[in-house]
């Protein structure tokens, strides 16, 4: 079931932690590069909202997001983007390469749109192994014209493999507009070329990413194999930091503002009676103050140890 | 027994895994009722059944990133390149997401990726090339290549049971020779450890795959000459059992590295420079190299006969290394 409050919390936790990370980052205290998903959330929390503990999860370069709303820690993944030794890949990977099979997260990815073939791996192993886990593989609109992505769908058809693919429309890919490097109006058609279900959904409607999600996993549980789900939402942040956003006008941001997911679901909870504008502060309140104990927990963590850099390079 | 091919080993080696393991399965293009481009699956689709003799599409980049996350879950998978020059189209899966998995992620991945490596047989430039160089200054990745059938199998055990990912080099001209074993699958040797395939104590021949076998040759054919040739055949690229090199050159002094691949950039290169970073005093002259020239493998019988480095020419480069004064 589908529980807006706390996909509100979850979604709020994201965004706080994003801003914070675009903030620590402009003050020098975090350095290398992170991309954040203000505008996103609602994907990112509709899609775990509707997986069970069992199901697996693959994200991308933009993954603090999809990580949170499976369960992460913010103090480990604040930890790893200030490179300390109690982050998620103790200060090996930063931003781009955090995984945690406990938590069924298979990894935010560096390399745009690859974590897809991995996420057909999972899958094949949970058909292989016969268990009912579903693997969900996040990869954006940018990411889409990759063909490893093609090939992986085209393998997961084949194979009925527990596999939703979910691409994150969100605009851009980095500075080049979706008209300029998607041949379609939308990603989902592509569904058609392999035989699969594709949809379209509002991704900044955490419900309606959920709805989709939890039809197509139980789809997918029962052996009818992958489906493809685009959310529609947008990149309210720029591609990384030092984003100047000269691509693109103000005037169609303030438009997409209006559209984002947070507010609308702020107003979702009051014009239902779930929450008052002072439960809503609580909650923001709440929010921050788990984004500033990941910051401390963070700081206050010791640094990796550089005598054993060269360390664990084989399993 | 009956002396076998090296496929045939190889075949018999990955049956007895399959029977040994039900997490191991095996993924490539052709690998089902085909056999594999060089026949190494022919029949194990009728033991082991579709699901774990698993034919894939045309997508290396896609199968390959698939057992990548399929062995991060638990399973064996065992792949095949059909040859090793289309390994090019999954470096990115290999590279960026398979050789990073234990030291970033702390985890294992024990992937074995077979592939058909080599000249010899007029496949021309995009099906005939030796490119573990692409992936021998990659940390995270194991490299093996037997030369002997023995080793086909011992060294094929060796890279399933590994926990990480191994690609495991099989050479196109090794595959049709025949050789007398006790058994099959022969006991497995532990990866990193180089073979002493001849001793000698006038000069050094290190090669491996193809070119230890012909090393091998050439070594009969220089004790004709009473000129004695200690070969070394590498087995295993990474781990590189440099003690063994080392305590090697100390002795003859005088080293030859043989590689089939372009003398610019190679294999032969590192490791010559790691002997002279090593035992540059106790040699009597530098490590030399007999390689490729820097040009593509061609297609022609003449021409590509003309680029490979067989018995011949490694006798030729031994001799005069060995008499030079």
């Amino acid at each position: 079931m589908f529980d807006p409050t706390q996909a509100y919390d979850r979604m709020l936790l994201i965004r706080r932690f994003e801003e914070a990370v675009e903030k620590l980052f402009s003050e020098g205290r975090i350095m290398g590069t992170a991309h954040t998903c203000i505008g996103q959330e609602a994907t990112a929390v509709g899609v775990a909202a509707a997986l069970q503990p069992q199901d697996a999860l693959t994200s991308t370069h933009r993954g603090h997001g999809h990580f949170l709303a499976r369960g992460a820690d913010p103090g480990r993944l604040m930890a790893e983007l200030f490179g300390r030794a109690t982050g998620y890949s103790r200060g090996r990977g930063g931003s781009q390469m955090m995984m945690e099979p406990a938590l069924g997260f298979y990894g935010t990815n560096g390399i745009t749109g690859a974590s897809v073939a991995f996420a057909a791996g999972l899958a094949l192993q949970a058909q292989l192994a016969g268990t009912d886990r579903v693997v969900v593989a996040f990869f954006g609109d940018g990411a889409s014209s990759q063909g490893v992505i093609h090939e992986s769908l085209n393998l997961a058809a084949l194979w009925k493999l527990p596999l939703i693919a979910v691409c994150e429309s969100n605009g851009y890919a980095m500075s080049t507009p979706a008209s300029c490097g998607v041949s379609v109006d939308s990603v989902a058609t592509r569904a058609v070329a392999y035989g699969i279900t594709g949809a379209t959904v509002d991704g900044n409607d955490p419900r309606a990413v959920h709805d989709a999600i939890a039809a197509l996993a139980d789809r997918g549980r029962k052996g009818g194999g992958p489906a493809l789900l685009e959310c529609r939402t947008y990149r309210l942040s720029g591609h990384s930091r030092g984003d100047r956003r000269e691509y693109r006008t103000r005037d169609e941001e303030q438009a997409a503002w209006r559209q984002e997911p947070l507010t609308r679901i702020e107003q979702a909870l009051t014009a239902a009676g779930t929450l008052d504008a002072a439960a809503l502060e609580r909650h923001r309140a709440a929010a921050e103050r788990r984004v500033a104990e990941a910051i401390a927990f963070a700081e206050a963590s010791p640094m990796p140890d550089e005598d054993t850099v060269a360390e664990g390079v084989f399993a | 027994m009956s002396p076998l091919t090296t496929t045939q080993i190889l075949r018999e080696t990955l049956a007895a895994e399959l029977r040994r393991d039900p997490a191991v399965f095996l993924m490539g293009e052709d690998i089902g009722a085909y056999g594999g481009s060089f026949g190494v699956t022919r029949g194990l689709i009728d033991e082991f059944g579709a699901t774990r003799i698993r034919n894939t599409p045309i997508s290396e980049p896609g199968f390959v990133g698939a057992a990548i996350g399929a062995a991060v879950a638990g399973a064996r998978p065992v792949v095949e390149i059909m040859f090793m020059d289309f390994i090019t189209l999954a470096v990115d899966q290999l590279v960026n997401m398979a050789a990073k998995l234990a030291y970033v992620y702390n985890q294992s991945c024990p992937l074995v990726i077979r592939t058909p490596m080599g000249g010899g047989r007029g496949y021309g430039a995009t099906h005939s090339q030796c490119l573990e160089r692409l992936f021998f200054g990659v940390p995270g990745i194991r490299i093996v290549a037997p030369a002997t059938g023995a080793d086909a199998s011992a060294l094929l055990q060796s890279a399933i049971r590994d926990p990480n990912p191994v690609l495991l080099l099989e050479h196109k001209l090794l595959y049709p020779l025949r050789w007398e074993l006790d058994a099959v699958p022969t006991p497995p040797v532990p990866l990193g450890q180089a073979r002493i395939a001849r001793r000698g104590s006038d000069l050094t021949v290190i090669a491996w795959s193809w070119c230890a076998f012909e090393a091998e040759r050439a070594a009969a054919q220089l004790a004709a000459e009473e000129i004695e040739a200690e070969v070394i055949d590498l087995r295993s690229l990474n781990p590189l059992d440099i003690e063994t090199l080392a305590a090697s050159a100390r002795k003859t002094r005088r080293v030859l590295i043989v590689e089939e691949g372009p003398r610019t950039g190679g294999i032969a290169a590192e490791i010559g420079s790691q002997l002279h970073e090593r035992v540059f005093g106790d040699l009597e002259f530098p490590v030399q190299r007999l390689a490729m020239p820097d040009c593509p493998v061609p297609s022609a019988r003449s021409l590509e006969a003309a680029v490979m480095p067989g018995a011949e020419v490694i006798a030729a480069a031994a001799r005069d290394l060995a008499t030079r004064v």
